[in-house]
Protein backbone atom coordinates (compact mmCIF):
# COMPACT_ATOMS: atom_id res chain seq x y z
CA UNK A 1 0.00 0.00 0.00
CA UNK A 2 1.40 3.29 -0.66
CA UNK A 3 -0.08 6.52 -0.99
CA UNK A 4 2.03 8.35 -4.21
CA UNK A 5 0.40 6.70 -7.28
CA UNK A 6 -1.06 9.83 -9.28
CA UNK A 7 -4.80 10.07 -9.37
CA UNK A 8 -4.71 8.78 -12.48
CA UNK A 9 -3.00 5.49 -11.84
CA UNK A 10 -5.74 4.83 -8.77
CA UNK A 11 -8.34 5.32 -11.53
CA UNK A 12 -7.17 2.91 -14.03
CA UNK A 13 -6.84 0.43 -11.07
CA UNK A 14 -10.38 1.26 -10.14
CA UNK A 15 -11.41 0.39 -13.35
CA UNK A 16 -9.63 -2.82 -13.83
CA UNK A 17 -11.13 -3.68 -10.14
CA UNK A 18 -14.56 -3.63 -12.02
CA UNK A 19 -14.17 -5.83 -14.98
CA UNK A 20 -14.82 -9.33 -13.10
CA UNK A 21 -17.62 -8.00 -10.77
CA UNK A 22 -19.23 -7.08 -13.67
CA UNK A 23 -19.13 -9.80 -15.67
CA UNK A 24 -18.92 -12.75 -12.51
CA UNK A 25 -20.96 -10.65 -10.34
CA UNK A 26 -24.15 -12.74 -10.17
CA UNK A 27 -22.07 -16.33 -9.95
CA UNK A 28 -20.05 -14.71 -6.70
CA UNK A 29 -23.40 -14.54 -5.30
CA UNK A 30 -24.64 -17.89 -5.88
CA UNK A 31 -21.37 -19.09 -4.57
CA UNK A 32 -22.66 -17.33 -1.30
CA UNK A 33 -25.91 -18.74 -1.28
CA UNK A 34 -24.64 -22.11 -2.04
CA UNK A 35 -22.43 -21.73 0.51
CA UNK A 36 -25.03 -20.81 3.24
CA UNK A 37 -27.10 -23.90 1.76
CA UNK A 38 -23.90 -26.39 3.07
CA UNK A 39 -24.94 -25.28 6.53
CA UNK A 40 -28.09 -27.06 5.80
CA UNK A 41 -26.94 -30.01 3.56
CA UNK A 42 -27.61 -32.68 5.78
CA UNK A 43 -31.42 -31.48 5.70
CA UNK A 44 -31.39 -30.69 2.27
CA UNK A 45 -30.05 -34.59 1.44
CA UNK A 46 -32.47 -35.90 3.72
CA UNK A 47 -35.85 -34.22 2.10
CA UNK A 48 -33.98 -34.56 -1.32
CA UNK A 49 -34.05 -38.56 -0.81
CA UNK A 50 -36.69 -39.11 1.69
CA UNK A 51 -39.34 -37.01 -0.34
CA UNK A 52 -40.09 -38.95 -3.73
CA UNK A 53 -39.30 -41.76 -1.92
CA UNK A 54 -42.06 -41.56 0.53
CA UNK A 55 -44.49 -39.81 -1.97
CA UNK A 56 -43.82 -41.99 -4.95
CA UNK A 57 -44.57 -44.91 -2.26
CA UNK A 58 -47.60 -43.99 -0.69
CA UNK A 59 -49.73 -42.48 -3.82
CA UNK A 60 -47.82 -44.39 -6.69
CA UNK A 61 -47.78 -47.46 -4.96
CA UNK A 62 -49.95 -47.59 -2.06
CA UNK A 63 -53.19 -45.16 -3.31
CA UNK A 64 -53.00 -46.26 -6.61
CA UNK A 65 -53.56 -49.85 -5.73
CA UNK A 66 -57.67 -48.43 -5.22
CA UNK A 67 -57.42 -45.64 -8.09
CA UNK A 68 -55.95 -48.23 -10.48
CA UNK A 69 -59.13 -50.68 -9.53
CA UNK A 70 -61.58 -48.05 -9.90
CA UNK A 71 -60.66 -46.24 -12.68
CA UNK A 72 -60.63 -49.20 -15.29
CA UNK A 73 -57.85 -50.53 -17.23
CA UNK A 74 -60.00 -49.18 -21.05
CA UNK A 75 -60.69 -46.12 -19.08
CA UNK A 76 -57.20 -44.71 -18.11
CA UNK A 77 -54.53 -44.57 -20.39
CA UNK A 78 -51.84 -44.98 -17.82
CA UNK A 79 -51.76 -46.37 -14.54
CA UNK A 80 -52.17 -44.09 -11.57
CA UNK A 81 -47.95 -44.36 -11.05
CA UNK A 82 -47.32 -42.83 -14.29
CA UNK A 83 -49.79 -40.13 -13.47
CA UNK A 84 -48.90 -39.06 -10.72
CA UNK A 85 -45.05 -39.10 -10.47
CA UNK A 86 -44.32 -36.39 -13.11
CA UNK A 87 -46.83 -34.11 -11.21
CA UNK A 88 -45.33 -35.05 -7.43
CA UNK A 89 -41.51 -33.88 -9.12
CA UNK A 90 -43.32 -30.13 -10.28
CA UNK A 91 -44.74 -30.00 -6.98
CA UNK A 92 -41.24 -30.70 -5.10
CA UNK A 93 -39.76 -28.53 -7.07
CA UNK A 94 -42.46 -25.95 -6.50
CA UNK A 95 -41.58 -26.61 -2.43
CA UNK A 96 -38.40 -25.91 -2.84
CA UNK A 97 -39.12 -22.60 -5.00
CA UNK A 98 -41.18 -21.49 -2.47
CA UNK A 99 -38.89 -21.70 0.54
CA UNK A 100 -35.61 -20.56 -1.44
CA UNK A 101 -37.01 -17.15 -2.58
CA UNK A 102 -39.10 -16.10 0.54
CA UNK A 103 -37.45 -16.22 3.65
CA UNK A 104 -33.58 -16.15 2.04
CA UNK A 105 -34.48 -12.54 0.52
CA UNK A 106 -36.17 -11.26 3.79
CA UNK A 107 -32.76 -12.51 5.56
CA UNK A 108 -30.68 -10.91 2.51
CA UNK A 109 -32.70 -7.08 2.86
CA UNK A 110 -33.49 -7.22 6.56
CA UNK A 111 -32.76 -9.88 8.91
CA UNK A 112 -29.34 -10.05 8.40
CA UNK A 113 -28.49 -7.54 5.57
CA UNK A 114 -26.21 -9.89 3.50
CA UNK A 115 -27.22 -8.09 0.16
CA UNK A 116 -26.38 -4.73 1.62
CA UNK A 117 -22.69 -5.72 2.46
CA UNK A 118 -22.82 -7.56 -1.36
CA UNK A 119 -23.33 -3.94 -2.72
CA UNK A 120 -21.00 -2.20 -0.88
CA UNK A 121 -18.19 -4.58 -2.44
CA UNK A 122 -18.54 -4.41 -6.21
CA UNK A 123 -22.12 -6.59 -6.89
CA UNK A 124 -25.05 -4.91 -8.00
CA UNK A 125 -28.92 -5.55 -6.98
CA UNK A 126 -29.62 -7.17 -10.26
CA UNK A 127 -26.55 -9.38 -10.02
CA UNK A 128 -27.48 -10.44 -6.14
CA UNK A 129 -31.29 -11.28 -7.78
CA UNK A 130 -29.64 -13.16 -10.24
CA UNK A 131 -26.79 -14.85 -7.84
CA UNK A 132 -29.85 -16.38 -5.97
CA UNK A 133 -31.81 -16.77 -8.62
CA UNK A 134 -28.88 -19.43 -10.39
CA UNK A 135 -28.24 -21.26 -6.85
CA UNK A 136 -31.81 -21.86 -6.89
CA UNK A 137 -31.79 -23.34 -10.18
CA UNK A 138 -28.94 -25.47 -9.09
CA UNK A 139 -30.50 -26.96 -6.14
CA UNK A 140 -33.88 -27.61 -8.36
CA UNK A 141 -31.79 -29.09 -10.75
CA UNK A 142 -30.09 -31.18 -8.71
CA UNK A 143 -33.22 -32.33 -6.56
CA UNK A 144 -35.06 -32.81 -9.62
CA UNK A 145 -32.51 -35.63 -10.93
CA UNK A 146 -32.66 -37.22 -7.32
CA UNK A 147 -36.26 -37.64 -7.64
CA UNK A 148 -36.32 -38.44 -11.66
CA UNK A 149 -33.93 -41.60 -10.72
CA UNK A 150 -36.64 -42.13 -8.19
CA UNK A 151 -39.45 -42.05 -10.26
CA UNK A 152 -37.35 -45.01 -12.66
CA UNK A 153 -36.71 -46.91 -10.01
CA UNK A 154 -40.78 -47.18 -9.46
CA UNK A 155 -40.66 -47.71 -12.99
CA UNK A 156 -42.92 -44.43 -13.68
CA UNK A 157 -41.44 -43.70 -16.92
CA UNK A 158 -42.45 -45.13 -19.84
CA UNK A 159 -41.28 -42.63 -22.72
CA UNK A 160 -37.25 -42.00 -23.47
CA UNK A 161 -38.03 -38.45 -23.35
CA UNK A 162 -38.53 -38.65 -19.72
CA UNK A 163 -35.82 -37.06 -18.84
CA UNK A 164 -37.35 -33.71 -20.14
CA UNK A 165 -39.32 -33.46 -16.86
CA UNK A 166 -36.08 -32.21 -15.26
CA UNK A 167 -35.96 -29.02 -16.65
CA UNK A 168 -39.88 -28.80 -16.22
CA UNK A 169 -40.14 -29.30 -13.11
CA UNK A 170 -37.26 -26.50 -12.73
CA UNK A 171 -38.61 -24.35 -14.53
CA UNK A 172 -42.49 -24.90 -12.96
CA UNK A 173 -40.64 -23.60 -9.94
CA UNK A 174 -38.99 -20.78 -11.05
CA UNK A 175 -42.34 -19.56 -12.39
CA UNK A 176 -43.83 -19.16 -9.41
CA UNK A 177 -40.63 -18.78 -7.31
CA UNK A 178 -39.42 -16.04 -8.92
CA UNK A 179 -43.15 -14.02 -8.04
CA UNK A 180 -42.76 -14.87 -4.30
CA UNK A 181 -38.85 -13.51 -5.10
CA UNK A 182 -40.31 -10.58 -6.34
CA UNK A 183 -43.01 -9.87 -3.59
CA UNK A 184 -40.32 -10.70 -1.00
CA UNK A 185 -38.24 -8.31 -2.32
CA UNK A 186 -40.55 -5.57 -2.13
CA UNK A 187 -42.28 -6.52 1.50
CA UNK A 188 -40.80 -4.58 4.52
CA UNK A 189 -41.31 -6.41 7.37
CA UNK A 190 -42.79 -10.00 7.19
CA UNK A 191 -45.82 -10.14 9.35
CA UNK A 192 -46.82 -13.51 8.56
CA UNK A 193 -47.45 -12.86 5.19
CA UNK A 194 -45.53 -15.77 3.93
CA UNK A 195 -47.46 -18.37 5.80
CA UNK A 196 -50.47 -16.91 4.01
CA UNK A 197 -48.86 -17.00 0.85
CA UNK A 198 -48.42 -20.81 1.14
CA UNK A 199 -51.69 -21.53 2.83
CA UNK A 200 -53.38 -19.46 0.71
CA UNK A 201 -51.67 -20.05 -2.37
CA UNK A 202 -49.07 -22.87 -3.09
CA UNK A 203 -51.22 -25.44 -0.83
CA UNK A 204 -54.42 -25.09 -2.73
CA UNK A 205 -52.50 -24.94 -5.87
CA UNK A 206 -51.01 -27.97 -5.26
CA UNK A 207 -54.65 -29.52 -4.87
CA UNK A 208 -56.52 -28.08 -7.11
CA UNK A 209 -53.74 -28.05 -10.54
CA UNK A 210 -54.62 -31.44 -11.97
CA UNK A 211 -51.65 -33.00 -9.46
CA UNK A 212 -53.24 -36.08 -7.87
CA UNK A 213 -56.68 -36.22 -10.32
CA UNK A 214 -57.34 -34.99 -14.01
CA UNK A 215 -58.78 -30.94 -13.81
CA UNK A 216 -61.18 -32.14 -16.06
CA UNK A 217 -62.76 -33.93 -13.46
CA UNK A 218 -63.52 -30.98 -11.44
CA UNK A 219 -66.63 -28.77 -11.88
CA UNK A 220 -66.54 -26.64 -14.72
CA UNK A 221 -66.55 -23.48 -12.81
CA UNK A 222 -63.59 -24.33 -10.96
CA UNK A 223 -60.75 -25.58 -13.80
CA UNK A 224 -60.06 -22.14 -14.24
CA UNK A 225 -57.99 -22.23 -11.20
CA UNK A 226 -55.73 -24.56 -13.20
CA UNK A 227 -55.27 -22.25 -16.49
CA UNK A 228 -53.92 -19.59 -14.20
CA UNK A 229 -52.10 -22.30 -11.98
CA UNK A 230 -48.38 -22.40 -13.10
CA UNK A 231 -48.33 -26.28 -11.71
CA UNK A 232 -50.80 -26.89 -13.81
CA UNK A 233 -48.83 -25.62 -16.71
CA UNK A 234 -45.91 -27.19 -15.61
CA UNK A 235 -47.84 -30.53 -14.64
CA UNK A 236 -48.84 -31.14 -18.02
CA UNK A 237 -45.80 -30.67 -19.55
CA UNK A 238 -43.94 -33.06 -17.90
CA UNK A 239 -46.75 -35.54 -18.72
CA UNK A 240 -46.26 -34.99 -22.19
CA UNK A 241 -42.09 -36.20 -21.56
CA UNK A 242 -43.20 -38.72 -19.05
CA UNK A 243 -45.74 -40.70 -20.76
CA UNK A 244 -46.72 -38.72 -24.11
CA UNK A 245 -50.10 -37.39 -22.76
CA UNK A 246 -52.55 -36.22 -25.80
CA UNK A 247 -52.87 -32.97 -25.66
CA UNK A 248 -53.30 -30.23 -28.99
CA UNK A 249 -50.02 -28.81 -29.92
CA UNK A 250 -50.71 -25.42 -29.39
CA UNK A 251 -51.86 -26.09 -25.90
CA UNK A 252 -47.58 -27.80 -25.08
CA UNK A 253 -46.84 -24.23 -26.39
CA UNK A 254 -48.99 -22.33 -24.33
CA UNK A 255 -47.48 -24.57 -21.31
CA UNK A 256 -43.87 -23.23 -22.09
CA UNK A 257 -44.46 -19.76 -23.11
CA UNK A 258 -46.94 -19.09 -20.15
CA UNK A 259 -44.04 -20.49 -17.58
CA UNK A 260 -41.38 -18.96 -19.65
CA UNK A 261 -43.41 -15.41 -19.32
CA UNK A 262 -44.08 -15.83 -15.45
CA UNK A 263 -40.45 -16.40 -14.91
CA UNK A 264 -39.34 -13.38 -16.70
CA UNK A 265 -41.81 -11.41 -15.17
CA UNK A 266 -40.70 -12.23 -11.67
CA UNK A 267 -37.25 -12.12 -12.05
CA UNK A 268 -37.22 -8.65 -14.04
CA UNK A 269 -39.43 -6.80 -10.63
CA UNK A 270 -37.68 -8.69 -8.22
CA UNK A 271 -34.26 -6.92 -10.09
CA UNK A 272 -35.77 -3.14 -10.11
CA UNK A 273 -37.02 -3.42 -6.34
CA UNK A 274 -33.43 -5.02 -5.01
CA UNK A 275 -32.02 -1.97 -7.29
CA UNK A 276 -34.47 0.46 -5.51
CA UNK A 277 -33.99 -1.02 -2.05
CA UNK A 278 -30.17 -0.91 -1.99
CA UNK A 279 -30.02 2.54 -3.24
CA UNK A 280 -31.15 4.48 0.17
CA UNK B 1 -2.50 19.50 -1.17
CA UNK B 2 -2.56 16.41 -3.62
CA UNK B 3 -5.06 15.87 -6.40
CA UNK B 4 -8.28 14.98 -4.42
CA UNK B 5 -8.93 11.18 -3.55
CA UNK B 6 -12.90 12.39 -3.14
CA UNK B 7 -14.46 15.39 -4.27
CA UNK B 8 -17.94 16.59 -3.46
CA UNK B 9 -19.54 19.83 -5.19
CA UNK B 10 -22.85 21.08 -3.52
CA UNK B 11 -23.79 17.47 -2.83
CA UNK B 12 -27.70 17.03 -2.31
CA UNK B 13 -29.84 13.67 -1.07
CA UNK B 14 -33.20 14.36 -0.74
CA UNK B 15 -35.77 12.06 0.50
CA UNK B 16 -39.59 12.94 -0.92
CA UNK B 17 -39.13 16.63 -0.02
CA UNK B 18 -36.72 16.39 2.83
CA UNK B 19 -32.83 17.36 2.55
CA UNK B 20 -31.22 14.40 4.44
CA UNK B 21 -27.86 16.13 2.76
CA UNK B 22 -28.38 19.44 1.73
CA UNK B 23 -25.55 21.40 -0.66
CA UNK B 24 -21.96 19.80 1.17
CA UNK B 25 -18.44 20.64 -0.36
CA UNK B 26 -15.42 18.77 0.64
CA UNK B 27 -12.39 17.39 -1.21
CA UNK B 28 -10.49 14.63 0.42
CA UNK B 29 -6.98 14.09 -0.22
CA UNK B 30 -5.18 10.80 -0.81
CA UNK B 31 -4.09 9.15 2.38
CA UNK B 32 -5.77 11.83 4.29
CA UNK B 33 -7.98 10.97 7.61
CA UNK B 34 -11.38 13.18 7.80
CA UNK B 35 -14.22 13.04 9.75
CA UNK B 36 -17.48 13.99 9.32
CA UNK B 37 -18.73 15.05 13.28
CA UNK B 38 -22.18 15.71 14.09
CA UNK B 39 -25.39 14.61 16.00
CA UNK B 40 -27.56 11.39 14.65
CA UNK B 41 -29.63 12.17 11.91
CA UNK B 42 -26.89 15.57 10.65
CA UNK B 43 -26.78 13.28 7.35
CA UNK B 44 -23.35 11.94 8.14
CA UNK B 45 -24.74 7.93 7.36
CA UNK B 46 -26.33 9.23 4.13
CA UNK B 47 -23.37 11.20 2.75
CA UNK B 48 -21.18 7.97 3.65
CA UNK B 49 -23.93 6.10 1.85
CA UNK B 50 -23.18 8.06 -1.66
CA UNK B 51 -19.53 8.25 -1.10
CA UNK B 52 -20.00 4.63 -1.09
CA UNK B 53 -21.27 4.55 -3.90
CA UNK B 54 -24.62 2.80 -3.31
CA UNK B 55 -26.57 5.97 -2.95
CA UNK B 56 -27.40 7.61 -5.82
CA UNK B 57 -27.08 11.53 -5.30
CA UNK B 58 -30.18 13.85 -6.06
CA UNK B 59 -27.77 17.34 -7.15
CA UNK B 60 -24.79 18.46 -7.12
CA UNK B 61 -20.88 16.91 -7.83
CA UNK B 62 -19.42 13.61 -6.75
CA UNK B 63 -15.74 12.10 -8.04
CA UNK B 64 -13.91 9.40 -6.21
CA UNK B 65 -10.89 8.36 -7.35
CA UNK B 66 -12.06 10.59 -10.64
CA UNK B 67 -14.83 8.57 -11.11
CA UNK B 68 -18.46 9.41 -10.88
CA UNK B 69 -20.33 6.95 -8.91
CA UNK B 70 -23.35 7.12 -11.01
CA UNK B 71 -21.72 5.53 -14.11
CA UNK B 72 -18.63 3.78 -12.42
CA UNK B 73 -20.32 2.27 -9.05
CA UNK B 74 -18.84 -1.24 -9.25
CA UNK B 75 -15.00 0.41 -9.89
CA UNK B 76 -15.37 2.86 -7.45
CA UNK B 77 -16.40 0.19 -4.98
CA UNK B 78 -13.67 -2.42 -5.93
CA UNK B 79 -11.42 0.55 -4.52
CA UNK B 80 -12.97 1.05 -1.34
CA UNK B 81 -13.42 -0.85 2.43
CA UNK B 82 -16.78 -0.39 4.21
CA UNK B 83 -17.52 -0.44 7.50
CA UNK B 84 -21.24 0.06 7.82
CA UNK B 85 -22.67 1.61 11.13
CA UNK B 86 -24.80 -1.52 11.50
CA UNK B 87 -22.98 -5.00 10.90
CA UNK B 88 -23.78 -7.17 8.24
CA UNK B 89 -21.73 -10.07 9.08
CA UNK B 90 -23.41 -13.29 7.72
CA UNK B 91 -24.69 -15.18 10.51
CA UNK B 92 -24.74 -18.09 8.68
CA UNK B 93 -20.64 -18.38 7.77
CA UNK B 94 -18.16 -18.91 10.19
CA UNK B 95 -15.78 -16.30 10.97
CA UNK B 96 -12.87 -17.28 8.08
CA UNK B 97 -15.69 -17.90 5.22
CA UNK B 98 -16.89 -14.10 6.05
CA UNK B 99 -13.45 -12.84 5.14
CA UNK B 100 -13.36 -15.32 1.83
CA UNK B 101 -16.65 -14.73 0.62
CA UNK B 102 -16.56 -11.19 0.54
CA UNK B 103 -13.09 -11.40 -1.36
CA UNK B 104 -14.75 -13.16 -4.13
CA UNK B 105 -17.69 -10.43 -4.58
CA UNK B 106 -14.12 -8.59 -5.83
CA UNK B 107 -13.40 -11.64 -7.94
CA UNK B 108 -10.06 -12.68 -6.23
CA UNK B 109 -9.37 -16.15 -6.23
CA UNK B 110 -9.83 -18.53 -3.37
CA UNK B 111 -6.03 -19.32 -3.34
CA UNK B 112 -5.49 -15.92 -3.03
CA UNK B 113 -8.10 -15.53 -0.42
CA UNK B 114 -6.77 -18.30 2.07
CA UNK B 115 -3.61 -16.50 3.23
CA UNK B 116 -4.80 -13.16 3.09
CA UNK B 117 -8.05 -14.29 4.64
CA UNK B 118 -5.34 -15.57 8.16
CA UNK B 119 -3.59 -12.21 7.66
CA UNK B 120 -6.34 -10.31 8.46
CA UNK B 121 -7.56 -12.35 11.12
CA UNK B 122 -4.18 -11.68 12.90
CA UNK B 123 -4.19 -8.10 12.19
CA UNK B 124 -8.10 -8.09 13.99
CA UNK B 125 -6.34 -10.69 16.27
CA UNK B 126 -9.21 -12.84 16.07
CA UNK B 127 -6.76 -15.51 14.57
CA UNK B 128 -8.12 -18.02 17.24
CA UNK B 129 -11.93 -17.71 16.36
CA UNK B 130 -11.36 -18.26 12.81
CA UNK B 131 -13.69 -21.17 12.82
CA UNK B 132 -16.23 -19.55 15.07
CA UNK B 133 -19.76 -18.67 14.10
CA UNK B 134 -19.88 -14.65 13.86
CA UNK B 135 -22.87 -14.53 16.82
CA UNK B 136 -20.99 -16.02 19.04
CA UNK B 137 -18.43 -13.07 18.97
CA UNK B 138 -18.20 -10.16 21.47
CA UNK B 139 -19.70 -6.50 19.82
CA UNK B 140 -15.47 -5.55 19.92
CA UNK B 141 -14.72 -8.56 18.16
CA UNK B 142 -17.66 -8.05 15.45
CA UNK B 143 -16.33 -4.78 14.26
CA UNK B 144 -12.49 -5.98 14.13
CA UNK B 145 -14.09 -8.54 11.72
CA UNK B 146 -16.01 -5.96 9.76
CA UNK B 147 -12.90 -4.11 9.55
CA UNK B 148 -11.16 -7.15 8.56
CA UNK B 149 -13.87 -8.01 5.86
CA UNK B 150 -13.41 -4.21 4.77
CA UNK B 151 -9.81 -4.68 4.13
CA UNK B 152 -9.88 -7.97 1.60
CA UNK B 153 -9.54 -5.79 -1.09
CA UNK B 154 -6.70 -3.62 -0.08
CA UNK B 155 -9.27 -0.67 0.11
CA UNK B 156 -7.46 2.34 -0.95
CA UNK B 157 -10.49 4.67 1.01
CA UNK B 158 -11.36 2.86 4.00
CA UNK B 159 -15.12 4.03 5.11
CA UNK B 160 -16.16 3.92 8.39
CA UNK B 161 -19.85 4.92 10.00
CA UNK B 162 -19.27 5.44 13.27
CA UNK B 163 -17.08 3.00 14.01
CA UNK B 164 -16.82 2.41 17.71
CA UNK B 165 -20.52 3.08 19.14
CA UNK B 166 -22.01 0.92 21.34
CA UNK B 167 -18.19 -0.46 22.41
CA UNK B 168 -16.87 -0.51 25.62
CA UNK B 169 -13.87 1.65 26.11
CA UNK B 170 -11.07 -1.11 26.25
CA UNK B 171 -12.78 -2.06 22.74
CA UNK B 172 -12.68 1.11 21.19
CA UNK B 173 -8.48 1.58 22.22
CA UNK B 174 -8.29 -1.38 20.16
CA UNK B 175 -9.84 -0.40 17.06
CA UNK B 176 -8.48 3.07 17.29
CA UNK B 177 -4.87 0.87 17.81
CA UNK B 178 -6.11 -0.27 14.54
CA UNK B 179 -7.24 2.39 12.34
CA UNK B 180 -4.37 4.00 13.54
CA UNK B 181 -1.81 1.32 11.65
CA UNK B 182 -3.71 1.68 8.76
CA UNK B 183 -3.52 5.35 8.60
CA UNK B 184 0.31 5.15 8.73
CA UNK B 185 0.39 2.71 5.91
CA UNK B 186 -1.26 4.99 3.77
CA UNK B 187 -4.83 4.56 3.86
CA UNK B 188 -7.14 6.94 3.09
CA UNK B 189 -9.51 7.03 6.25
CA UNK B 190 -13.16 8.55 5.86
CA UNK B 191 -15.20 8.06 8.97
CA UNK B 192 -18.08 10.07 10.85
CA UNK B 193 -18.37 10.18 14.93
CA UNK B 194 -20.73 11.55 17.22
CA UNK B 195 -17.53 11.15 19.30
CA UNK B 196 -15.46 14.27 19.61
CA UNK B 197 -12.34 12.12 21.79
CA UNK B 198 -12.76 10.25 18.46
CA UNK B 199 -12.69 12.54 16.10
CA UNK B 200 -9.53 13.98 17.73
CA UNK B 201 -7.79 11.13 18.03
CA UNK B 202 -8.62 9.52 14.42
CA UNK B 203 -9.24 12.78 11.93
CA UNK B 204 -6.70 15.01 10.62
CA UNK B 205 -9.43 17.30 9.41
CA UNK B 206 -12.85 17.10 10.17
CA UNK B 207 -15.93 18.76 9.29
CA UNK B 208 -18.88 19.42 11.70
CA UNK B 209 -21.99 18.58 10.16
CA UNK B 210 -25.45 19.27 11.11
CA UNK B 211 -28.96 19.37 9.24
CA UNK B 212 -27.67 18.51 6.49
CA UNK B 213 -24.87 21.24 6.03
CA UNK B 214 -21.78 22.07 6.87
CA UNK B 215 -21.07 24.28 9.79
CA UNK B 216 -17.28 24.48 9.78
CA UNK B 217 -14.29 23.04 8.70
CA UNK B 218 -10.79 22.55 10.04
CA UNK B 219 -8.22 20.32 11.79
CA UNK B 220 -9.31 19.43 15.55
CA UNK B 221 -7.01 22.04 16.59
CA UNK B 222 -8.25 25.08 14.43
CA UNK B 223 -11.66 24.33 15.11
CA UNK B 224 -11.19 24.55 18.84
CA UNK B 225 -8.72 27.54 18.46
CA UNK B 226 -11.52 29.21 16.16
CA UNK B 227 -14.80 28.49 17.83
CA UNK B 228 -13.72 27.80 21.35
CA UNK B 229 -11.58 29.46 24.10
CA UNK B 230 -8.59 27.48 25.60
CA UNK B 231 -10.38 26.40 28.66
CA UNK B 232 -14.10 25.43 29.98
CA UNK B 233 -15.17 25.80 33.63
CA UNK B 234 -18.19 23.88 34.18
CA UNK B 235 -20.62 24.95 37.42
CA UNK B 236 -23.51 22.91 38.97
CA UNK B 237 -25.92 24.72 40.83
CA UNK B 238 -28.84 22.18 40.76
CA UNK B 239 -31.21 21.97 37.64
CA UNK B 240 -33.41 24.26 39.11
CA UNK B 241 -30.84 27.16 40.02
CA UNK B 242 -28.53 27.33 36.76
CA UNK B 243 -30.84 29.82 34.63
CA UNK B 244 -31.04 32.44 37.82
CA UNK B 245 -27.26 32.04 38.30
CA UNK B 246 -26.32 32.55 34.69
CA UNK B 247 -27.88 36.10 34.99
CA UNK B 248 -26.01 37.26 38.65
CA UNK B 249 -22.45 35.53 36.79
CA UNK B 250 -23.24 37.46 33.60
CA UNK B 251 -19.80 39.06 32.19
CA UNK B 252 -17.61 36.43 33.84
CA UNK B 253 -15.55 34.74 31.33
CA UNK B 254 -15.89 35.37 27.49
CA UNK B 255 -19.14 33.39 27.10
CA UNK B 256 -21.36 31.31 28.89
CA UNK B 257 -23.71 28.72 28.14
CA UNK B 258 -26.60 27.52 30.37
CA UNK B 259 -27.13 23.71 29.76
CA UNK B 260 -30.24 22.24 31.84
CA UNK B 261 -27.70 20.17 34.12
CA UNK B 262 -24.94 22.69 34.09
CA UNK B 263 -23.69 26.30 33.29
CA UNK B 264 -20.27 26.24 31.25
CA UNK B 265 -18.24 29.22 31.21
CA UNK B 266 -15.95 29.88 28.54
CA UNK B 267 -12.14 31.35 29.42
CA UNK B 268 -8.04 31.18 28.90
CA UNK B 269 -8.04 30.63 32.78
CA UNK B 270 -10.55 28.93 33.92
CA UNK B 271 -9.08 28.90 37.82
CA UNK B 272 -9.38 32.67 37.35
CA UNK B 273 -13.22 32.27 36.85
CA UNK B 274 -13.75 30.26 39.53
CA UNK B 275 -12.50 32.71 42.00
CA UNK B 276 -14.42 35.20 40.42
CA UNK B 277 -17.65 33.11 40.70
CA UNK B 278 -16.73 32.17 44.65
CA UNK B 279 -15.88 35.97 45.33
CA UNK B 280 -19.21 37.03 43.98
CA UNK B 281 -20.76 34.67 46.69
CA UNK B 282 -22.04 31.94 44.64
CA UNK B 283 -20.79 28.18 45.94
CA UNK B 284 -21.56 25.76 43.03
CA UNK B 285 -22.05 22.18 44.32
CA UNK B 286 -19.49 21.18 41.99
CA UNK B 287 -17.18 23.14 39.70
CA UNK B 288 -14.46 21.64 36.98
CA UNK B 289 -11.88 23.49 34.66
CA UNK B 290 -11.26 21.41 31.39
CA UNK B 291 -9.89 21.98 28.10
CA UNK B 292 -11.98 22.71 25.90
CA UNK B 293 -13.01 19.80 22.90
CA UNK B 294 -15.17 19.26 20.08
CA UNK B 295 -18.29 19.06 21.83
CA UNK B 296 -18.04 23.11 23.11
CA UNK B 297 -17.47 23.90 19.19
CA UNK B 298 -20.25 22.09 18.29
CA UNK B 299 -22.56 23.88 21.10
CA UNK B 300 -20.81 27.21 19.86
CA UNK B 301 -22.35 26.73 15.96
CA UNK B 302 -25.67 25.12 16.49
CA UNK B 303 -26.11 26.03 20.11
CA UNK B 304 -26.97 22.00 20.84
CA UNK B 305 -25.31 19.17 22.52
CA UNK B 306 -23.41 16.25 20.34
CA UNK B 307 -24.96 13.39 22.42
CA UNK B 308 -28.19 14.44 23.58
Amino acid sequence: MSIDVSLERAKEQAVAGGVKPRRFGGWYVAEHRLMVMRSYLQTMIATGIGSPLLYLYALGVGLATIVDANVGSEQAAVTYLVFVAPALLCSAALTTATEEFSYPIMLGFKWNPTFFGMNSAPLTGQQIINGVVYAVIIRMLGQSIVYYAFMLLFGAVPSPLGWLTIPVATLTGMAVGTLIMAYATHLDEDRGQFNYVMRFGVIPMTLFSGTFFPLETLPSFLQWIGWISPLWHGVELSRVFAYGLDEPGWLTAVHVIYLIALTVIGWVVAQRLAVRRLNK
Amino acid sequence: MPEAVISAKNLVKKYKDFPAVDGISFDIAPGESFGFLGPNGAGKSTTMRMVGAVSTRTAGDLSIIGLDPNQNGPEIRSQLGVVPQADNLDADLKVRDNLIIYGRYFGFPRNYLGPKADELLEFAQLTDKAKSRVDDLSGGMKRRLTIARALINNPRILLLDEPTTGLDPQARHVLWDRLFRLKEQGTTLVLTTHYMDEAEQLCDRLVVIDKGSIMAEGTPASLIRQYSTREVLELRFGSDRNAAVAEQIAGIGDRIEVLPDRILIYSDNGEAELQRVTEAGLNPITSLVRRSSLEDVFLRLTGRSLIE
